[in-house]
Order: structure tokens, then C-alpha cells, then sequence
């Protein structure tokens, strides 16, 4: 009976893990692609395409895993299959709740939230490494911003000086492709990290339960199912993330959009060679409002900015509660029928957050309209079936709701910058 | 505090963070700039992905000099440098 008990166990732990990384490719579709769709550099769905595929090659990249789940910030003596499950769901909850309302949040630090809860109800105070928990997630979550707005503003304002009288009609086409180049290193970059995080919980799992041997590598199928479900959920598109990054911070246009993502991919990248672990999410958003900030010109939306910071300083509370909730409630009934239990509120919460949703949509026909901040950002007209509303939508868009936007931002900007039309001939007669 | 900062890895990261964050894009712009004034757009072999609005810019008079192309195709090769080196950097691990 214990075997059985054991081996179902075990069976929840892969399922639930999968889900999470389902919901991580979802969440974090947008850290990648929200400003290549803002400025049409790529249409809606060619960019969730790309970077899914990205996010699957680079989960098959890079295969170091380490089979380890918050190491530094838990006892690793107080982790046992329950721990971990009630801290997936954690992470799984604070992930969709996040969504609901468009917010990026980090979906590490959802799951690092989610076991510390879970282990804070499992052993006390004592399971939890709090030096650790400052030193690489609390820390690092105020610093990755500050870090990605200087970069990208610095780089956003070299671009904007060097191209200041260049036609954008060429140089809009050009930082298009950058902007989508620098856009799929950080997908990739995405894929090599985050998959290999579930890869890790499952192996784990999978040789607590001993179903492997302790030196085992991570077995095929484990890579596979990982890489599949980051993408699918990748493919889904947060489209509700996706708006708030490339609509609600800062109206961007593609020399932005190229300076973001490219300090974004830089960040990452040094970030983890240097062994200073940021945030991709983090990253990604500073990067954002850094081109906000270096562009003469253009402006942050500070209101937006700041309810996504309460949402990161929120997301290790928030999905610690519901992780040791859940450990609460696993316990408190106890055995299979506990974690069945859980299961339980899980899907149904899930469901009840996805009927929420359907409230007002936000899909691949409208995640570019205008963003209206009085509004918090709503819609001007809701989807309610997407499907048949989607010609509806799209031509109202080619009648310019927003078409002309990028001209009014550059007509804007040029102003600012104050440049003379008759700039470009001085550099033709040299 | 320096338990809770490593303040030596997050000087290499904003330093580094700053030459190549902020140095791609300047370098990419750079070469922009360099080219403007080319007869054609240089990314004109795209364009089929780009979509039919894209009506390409003012079709100018002389080509620019040869340093100016020669300047251009340098910072486009660091730009296709780094982001190569980026993905070997992936595929090799990834993270230290």
C-alpha cells in the first residue's frame, strides 16, 4: 500500500511540475517578445511562435542540470516529495494570479516563494536559510531593475543620438531586426534556464522516490516533456503579460524595443557568468522602462511600474502562504487523500482564475490597443468570443485605432531631440 | 551588508552589463548611421517578412565612402560577434 501511495505521490509531483513549467513559459512569453509584437517588428503570433520554438531548442541546449530545488535557501534535509508539491502549487497559484491581472512577476521566485512557505510549515523556521533568501532572491529582485534601467536607458540614449536625423522609415526596418535577433537570444536564454528548473524538481523527485539511481542523469523523457510543456505554454502567450509590457509601461518604438532587449540579453547573460543570479522577469521589465527613461522624449508610466513592483515584493509572501497552506492542508488530512485534496483546490482555483480571465480577454487580435492608464489599462471593447470577433477586430485596427501610433511617437521624439531635416544632407555632402 | 551583496559580482555585471548592453545597440546604430545614405535600405534582403506598409526611404544620390562601408560591416561583425559568443555561452552550460 505504501508502494502505491508512494508511486502516485511521485506521479503528482511530474504532473505538477510539468504545470509549472507550463505556467512559466506562459508568464514569461512576454520578458522576450512584448516589444518586438508592440512595435510589429513580428505579429502576435510569429513571436510566440519564435520563442517557443527557442525556448524548446534551448531547453535541449544546454543540459547542466543542477538536481537541486533552492539550494542555499532551504535545508535540504527538510525536503521530502509533499514539501515539494505543496511548493509547486504555491508557485502554480501566485503564477496565475499574477496573470489575471497582466503583471510580470518572477516565476523563480514564485517556486522558491512556494517550497520556503512549504517548508516553513513543514519544519519551523529553522528549514529555512534566511541569509540565503536576503543574499539571492530579495537582494537581487531590488537590484536586477536598477541594473536594467541603466543599461537600457544608456544604450536607448546612444541609439536615439546616433540615428537623430537618419530616416526611420530606414532605420525602423533595421532595428526591427535587431530588435527581434537580441528578442530570440533571450528566448533561448529562457529555455536553457528555466526548463532546466523543473528538470530539476523532477529528477529530484524522481530519486527521493527512488525511482533512479542518486547519480542519474536526467532521463530523456524528463528533458522532453519539459521542453514541450515550457513551449506550449510559451505558444499560449501570456497575452495579458504581454500587453502590460509592451503596451502599459512605455510606448516604445523599435530603436527602444532593440536597446531593451538587448541590455535585457546582455544582463542575463553576464548576470549568470558571473555567477549573480538575476531574475529573467526582472530584467526584462527594467530593460523596458530603461528605454522609457533613455529615449529624449518618452515617457514611463510610473503607475504601472509600481503595481508591478508590489506584485514582486508580494510573490515570495503571496506564494509562500499558499505554499504552506497547502502543506497545512496536505498534512492536516493526511496521506494521499491530503495531497488529493490539494490537487483538488488547485484546479479548481485554476479554473476559476481562467473563467476570470474570459472576463476580459486579451489574445492575439487585441494585446496592441491603446492603453488607456484611466482605465487601468482596459480594453476599449471586450472579446467575448475571440473567434468570431477576430475580423471585427483587426479591421477596426487597420482603420487606424492605433496603426499610426510608432509615427506619432517618432514624430514626438524628434521633436524632442530637435533635430533639423536638413541634418541628413550634411552627412550626404561629406 | 557584504553578506547579503556580493558587491565584486555586481560591478563585473553592471560594468560588463554596460559596455555590451549598451554597446551592441550604439554599435548597431552606429553602422546605421555609417550606411545612411546608401541608395537601398540595408536590410532590404528582409523585406518579405516585414509586410507590404514598408515603404522603402528616400532613394538618396551617392553611395558613402569606402571607410564609411568598412566601418559598417565592422560594428555589424562585433554586433554578430557578441551574440554569437552569447549563444556558445548558452550551449556551454550557461550558468557558473
Amino acid at each position: 500500500m505504501g508502494g502505491v501511495t508512494e508511486t502516485l505521490l511521485l506521479v503528482l509531483v511530474v504532473v505538477t511540475a510539468l504545470a509549472f513549467d507550463f505556467t512559466n513559459g506562459f508568464h514569461d512569453t512576454g520578458n522576450a517578445m512584448a516589444t518586438s509584437i508592440a512595435t510589429r517588428a513580428l505579429r502576435p503570433r510569429t513571436a510566440v511562435l519564435l520563442s517557443a520554438v527557442l525556448n524548446m531548442a534551448g531547453a535541449f541546449l544546454s543540459l547542466a542540470v543542477a538536481a537541486t530545488i533552492a539550494k542555499g535557501l532551504v535545508d535540504a534535509g527538510a525536503i521530502s516529495l509533499e514539501v515539494v508539491f505543496a511548493g509547486l502549487v504555491g508557485g502554480i497559484v501566485w503564477n496565475l494570479v499574477t496573470w489575471l491581472f497582466g503583471l510580470p512577476s518572477s516565476s523563480s521566485h514564485a517556486l522558491v516563494g512556494g517550497v520556503v512557505g512549504s517548508v516553513l510549515a513543514a519544519a519551523g523556521t529553522e528549514g529555512v536559510l534566511w541569509t540565503g533568501v536576503v543574499a539571492k532572491v530579495l537582494v537581487p529582485a531590488l537590484l536586477a531593475p536598477v541594473v536594467a534601467i541603466g543599461v537600457a536607458a544608456t544604450g536607448t540614449y546612444l541609439v536615439a543620438r546616433l540615428t537623430r536625423g537618419i530616416d526611420d522609415k530606414v532605420t525602423g526596418r533595421a532595428f526591427r531586426w535587431g530588435q527581434v535577433g537580441s528578442a530570440s537570444l533571450v528566448s533561448l536564454a529562457h529555455g536553457t534556464n528555466d526548463a532546466q528548473k523543473s528538470m530539476g524538481i523532477i529528477l529530484l523527485a524522481l530519486i527521493t522516490a527512488g525511482a533512479v539511481p542518486a547519480d542519474s542523469s536526467v532521463p530523456f523523457w524528463v528533458i522532453f516533456s519539459c521542453a514541450f510543456f515550457m513551449a506550449l505554454g510559451t505558444y499560449l502567450g501570456g497575452w495579458r503579460i504581454i500587453r502590460t509590457l509592451g503596451k502599459g509601461l512605455v510606448e516604445i518604438d523599435s530603436r527602444q524595443g532593440m536597446a531593451a532587449e538587448t541590455s535585457s540579453a546582455a544582463v542575463i547573460l553576464l548576470s549568470s557568468y558571473f555567477g549573480f543570479s538575476l531574475s529573467t522577469t526582472h530584467v526584462a521589465t527594467g530593460s523596458i522602462m530603461g528605454s522609457g527613461v533613455g529615449m529624449p522624449g518618452a515617457t514611463v508610466r510610473w503607475g504601472v511600474a509600481g503595481r508591478m513592483l508590489s506584485a514582486w515584493a508580494l510573490t515570495l509572501p503571496a506564494a509562500g502562504i499558499v505554499g504552506a497552506a497547502c502543506y497545512g492542508i496536505q498534512h492536516g488530512v493526511g496521506g494521499l487523500l491530503g495531497t488529493l485534496l490539494v490537487l483538488a483546490l488547485l484546479v479548481g482555483a485554476a479554473t476559476a482564475i481562467w473563467v476570470a480571465s474570459r472576463r476580459r480577454p486579451v489574445n492575439h487580435t487585441n494585446v496592441n490597443e491603446q492603453w488607456d492608464e484611466r482605465h487601468d489599462g482596459g480594453l476599449r471593447r471586450s472579446v467575448t468570443a475571440p473567434d468570431a470577433a477576430a475580423p471585427d477586430v483587426t479591421t477596426a485596427d487597420a482603420a487606424g485605432t492605433d496603426a499610426p501610433s510608432e509615427d506619432e511617437i517618432h514624430a514626438r521624439r524628434a521633436n524632442a531631440l530637435a533635430y533639423t531635416t536638413d541634418r541628413p544632407s550634411d552627412e550626404e555632402q561629406r | 551588508m557584504n553578506e547579503y551583496i556580493e558587491w565584486g559580482a555586481l560591478g563585473q555585471v553592471v560594468g560588463a552589463g554596460l559596455v555590451v548592453g549598451a554597446g551592441i545597440p550604439a554599435l548597431f546604430a552606429l553602422a546605421l548611421r555609417l550606411l545612411a545614405g546608401t541608395t537601398a535600405p540595408p536590410q532590404e534582403r528582409h523585406d518579405a517578412s516585414t509586410g507590404p506598409a514598408e515603404v522603402p526611404g528616400p532613394v538618396v544620390i551617392a553611395r558613402p565612402p569606402l571607410w564609411r562601408l568598412v566601418g559598417a560591416l565592422l560594428c555589424f561583425a562585433v554586433v554578430i560577434g557578441a551574440v554569437a559568443s552569447g549563444i556558445v555561452f548558452l550551449a556551454a552550460g550557461g550558468h557558473s
